[in-house]
């Protein structure tokens, strides 16, 4: 199996080209209807690389992967969707990344769990297509009709006669044909590949090493570099000493460089040298003084006390409202409110931010860890003023993403070193490059007021004071953020009959990304956790709690199958259980910790249990690893790690101080996944959010104790 | 001059003594399977075997492997079957693989001091192995399956 990007020199060597060979592909126009399925032209034996489906005269099938692989299973879960339909052993396919073209492979940002749910029924369509037009080849070649006629293992069959030709034998003909405009698709029951726990193709790349990561990736010529950049975040290059830097043997050059951060620019100064070490060492002698001028230098104790004061003198922009919660709270002799708290956070991939680019006289090459690579061509296109076809952008395998690497400025910085030294470069961040520079997941305040009347929810407000991640992409800062919901279920906005969200605007000069599942990350925690208060003032008991509001039918059923999985109803005396259920790009994700103390009265994580509603999905092994991990990265996010600031400078610099969980922290899990005919929601993001109240709620269930801000030491409580 | 024999093969490295293995065996040597994480020995990404034992190829220097034998992921096997590869494989452990290769490389030598490790054993010898995806529940089950794999194939010879 070839991982090659496809340029179009590697892709013709990939495959071997000789004549004939049947491409579709789509074309995506820019008025958002549904993409049209395209026969890719053959011109000269030169392929037009729209092909998604690659079929050649010696059957040899190629499936374009167009979505980053950055765990998260794209590299099998789209190739699985494309044989399933065009009827191929997954087994015979060579998989190649798509570099980033809007117009031929559409959205390809792998980020708010967009995958399958944004790409399956196109999928689905252009195999069936590509299956369509060989049986209609194979029917004509026979004299038969289509109907007798059928496709199984990359063979089409005539039922009657027993005859096959494989598809290599019809791509001549089929090639000729206009590409059917509708096509009937496989039933559920019909599936052969989709639904099956089938192993992933690019684990056998990653247990020998011969899986090709940004790092990886090596060019005749190519110079190593090293960034020092400002620890502040923001600021300019007042000056700097690179005496000592240059006697670094192997040290070439020592330049100021300039990257965008969204609508800002960092600056930095480049070490370039012959090999990674040498670049690593003169940077450390590099001396450089910074102008912060303009940027407040804040401490996180400042940050987390001017959001609690705001939450408590601002309304701030209402997102949503139902009814008239502020009525009720102000007539009401007894009502719940509390803030909680979250903090900041690094994504920390295994592998570090880097890139390699190749800038030439009238040409940029690009490849690397790039979660958008059609964001990052046209992004970088428009700083040159180039027009995008000059920019190509190839993905590598991404050791983690997790959001960081769907963002422009370390593509944009390596191209600016390679066309200053006119030579290609790699552009290596040190681990303490990405724990110190962001952007990071904003620490964010919440504050949530409730009134329970007769046992039941009368009112519920929240508020947000955190910073906006919009405001910092599109620049527009009196905007309300959209995702102060995010997480919260759809349902609870018609039987919560008063109730309110509203984002209390806070800025700070630190950039701040998503962050794997976003707010809901931090949202969850705080209205999950807040709802276990309301039932616990209500008098009832948390799962019950959801079962009243949530009455929706597959909430209902998500919620009967945690309460049979976790034996919710017959916990034993010392044990303490705990619930949360949210919602984040349209699947919903229910989890059940159960906790106990140790007999050194430590509290104890014995297990969790999570279900999980993504309605059509491909790859249940995937989805359950999705979860098991998400749960592993919230847990850290919960107990053990966060990032906090001190004079303007983060004061995390490796996994020394910015801890992960490790294999000895981690909880069993157990993980479960509905049957329904539901579209496809998100499978990467949608198991994190709801861990962290879980484990909380089931702390307070043990012993009392309500835990309202994170992380929080598990071995303290 | 250094000598180097990597993989069974033998080199002769002209470098700073000083730049730690995991450069020497990634941008001269040019085997990328080893992986910068950390460079501090926190994470485990560039485990490889000195000798046979697992040591942080960030943090070793070239001078301290003269004359000696280094083994990397992609000399562990021939064919990706290292009963630990085999295992990792057969339980569908990576996600996006970037520390597996050090994974592994802590794994083989775990099964290779103790043929039937405990769930403790295997948490106290892979302690020192971040992975950011939170592989570990697969990690453990695979260890045991690779231990199984391991005696079978003993039994067998």
């Amino acid at each position: 199996m070839s991982t090659n990007n496809i340029s179009r020199r590697n892709f013709l060597r990939a495959t071997g080209i000789t004549g004939a060979a049947l491409c579709l592909g789509f074309s995506f126009s820019s008025n958002g209807k549904e993409p049209e399925v395209i026969g890719a032209a053959i011109a000269d034996g030169v392929i037009e690389l729209n092909a998604w489906i690659r079929i050649d005269t010696d059957g040899k099938v190629t499936l374009v992967d167009h979505r980053a692989e950055m765990g998260q299973g794209s590299y099998q879960s789209v190739p699985q969707i494309l044989a399933e339909e065009l009827e191929v052993n997954l087994n015979d396919v060579n998989i190649v990344f798509a570099p980033g073209n809007k117009e031929k492979y559409g959205n390809q940002i792998t980020g708010g769990s967009s995958t399958i749910r944004g790409s399956y029924k196109n999928l689905l369509k252009l195999g069936a297509t590509a299956r369509n037009m060989l049986i209609t080849a194979a029917a004509a070649k026979w004299g038969a009709p289509a109907t007798e006629c059928y496709a199984e293992s990359g063979n089409v069959i005539h039922r009657p006669s027993g005859k096959k030709f494989h598809y290599g034998e019809l791509v001549a003909d089929a090639s000729k044909l206009e590409p059917p405009k509708d096509v009937t698709l496989k039933q559920k029951s019909e599936y052969k590949l989709i639904r099956k726990p089938l192993h992933r193709q690019d684990t056998p790349l990653k247990t020998n090493g011969t899986a090709g990561f940004g790092l990886d990736k090596k060019l005749p010529g190519m110079m190593y570099a090293a960034v020092v950049r400002n620890p502040r975040l923001r600021g300019k290059v007042k000056s700097f000493d690179d005496t000592a830097a240059l006697k670094v043997p192997g040290v070439k050059r020592v330049f100021k460089v300039r990257m965008g951060v969204f609508k800002t620019f960092r600056e930095g100064v480049a070490v370039v040298a012959d090999s990674t070490w040498a670049a690593l060492q003169g940077k450390k002698a590099l001396r450089v003084e910074w102008d912060d001028t303009g940027f407040e230098h804040l401490d996180s104790a400042e940050i987390f006390k001017r959001q609690q004061e705001k939450l408590h003198t601002e309304d701030g922009l209402i997102l949503k409202k139902v009814g008239d919660p502020d009525a009720i709270l102000q007539n009401a002799v007894n009502k719940l409110d509390v803030v909680y708290q979250t903090p900041y956070q690094s994504h920390s991939a295994m592998e570090p931010v880097n890139c390699v680019a190749h800038y030439q006289q009238d040409k940029l090459e690009i490849w690397g860890p790039i979660q958008a690579p059609e964001w990052v061509q046209e992004y970088i296109s428009e700083q040159l003023g180039w027009p995008k076809e000059k920019v190509t952008v190839n993905m590598t395998f991404l050791g983690g993403g997790f959001g960081r690497k769907a963002f422009m400025d370390y593509p944009h910085e390596a191209a600016m070193i390679s066309k200053e030294i006119a030579a290609p470069v790699q552009v290596i961040w040190t681990r303490e490059d990405d724990a110190t520079q962001g952007p990071y997941r904003p620490g964010i305040t919440y504050r949530c007021q409730g009134v329970i009347k007769d046992g039941n929810i009368s009112a519920a407000k929240f508020a947000m004071a955190g910073q906006n991640n919009d405001h910092w992409r599109s620049g527009k800062t009196n905007q309300a953020n959209r995702s102060t919901s995010e997480g919260f279920l759809k349902p609870y906005f018609d039987t919560i009959k008063n109730i309110s969200f509203a984002e209390v605007q806070f800025e700070t000069p630190i950039p701040t990304m998503w962050w794997r599942s976003v707010y809901a990350s931090t949202n969850g925690f705080a209205y999950e956790s807040f709802l276990d208060e309301l039932a616990h003032a209500a008098g009832k008991d948390p799962l019950d709690l959801r079962r009243q509001y949530l009455n929706d039918e597959r909430c209902q059923r998500l919620i009967d199958k945690m309460e049979e999985v976790s034996g919710w109803k017959s916990r034993k005396k010392n044990e303490g259980y705990g619930c949360a259920i949210t919602e984040c790009f349209s699947s919903t994700v229910g989890q059940i910790v159960k906790v106990s103390r140790n007999t050194d009265g430590k509290i104890r994580i014995d297990k969790v249990w999570a279900v999980m509603d993504c309605g059509w999905y491909v790859n249940p092994d995937i989805i359950k690893a999705q979860v098991e991990g998400s749960i592993v990265m919230a847990l850290g996010a919960a107990t053990i790690h966060e990032i906090t600031f001190k004079d303007g400078l983060v004061e995390q610099r490796n996994f020394y101080d910015y801890k992960m969980p490790r294999i000895n922290d981690i909880p069993p899990t157990e993980v479960y996944i509905m049957e329904n005919d539901a579209d496809a929601g998100g499978v990467g993001e949608p198991g994190l959010p709801a861990f962290a109240p879980a484990l909380t709620n089931a702390i307070f269930d043990l012993t009392g104790k309500r835990i309202r801000k994170l992380p929080f030491d598990i071995a303290a409580v | 001059m250094i000598s180097l024999n990597v993989n069974q093969k033998d080199y002769r490295i002209d470098a700073d003594p000083n730049m730690p293995l995991l450069w020497v065996i990634r941008d001269i040597i040019g085997l990328t399977g080893t992986k910068y994480g950390c460079g501090v020995a926190q994470c485990g990404a560039c485990t490889i075997h000195l000798n046979g034992e697992a040591v942080r190829s960030c943090v070793t220097k070239l001078s301290r492997a003269d004359g000696q034998k280094i083994t990397t992921i992609e000399g562990l096997s021939n064919n990706n079957d290292h009963p630990a590869q085999i295992a990792w494989n057969q339980e569908n452990v990576p996600q996006c693989g970037y520390c597996h290769s050090g994974q592994i490389m802590s794994a083989a030598v775990l099964l290779r001091e103790n043929p039937d490790p405990t769930d403790a054993d295997i948490d106290s010898a892979m302690a020192g192995n971040i992975c950011r995806c939170g592989t570990y529940q697969r990690i453990r089950k695979a260890i045991h399956t690779a231990a199984a794999l391991q005696r079978k194939e003993g039994a067998s010879k």
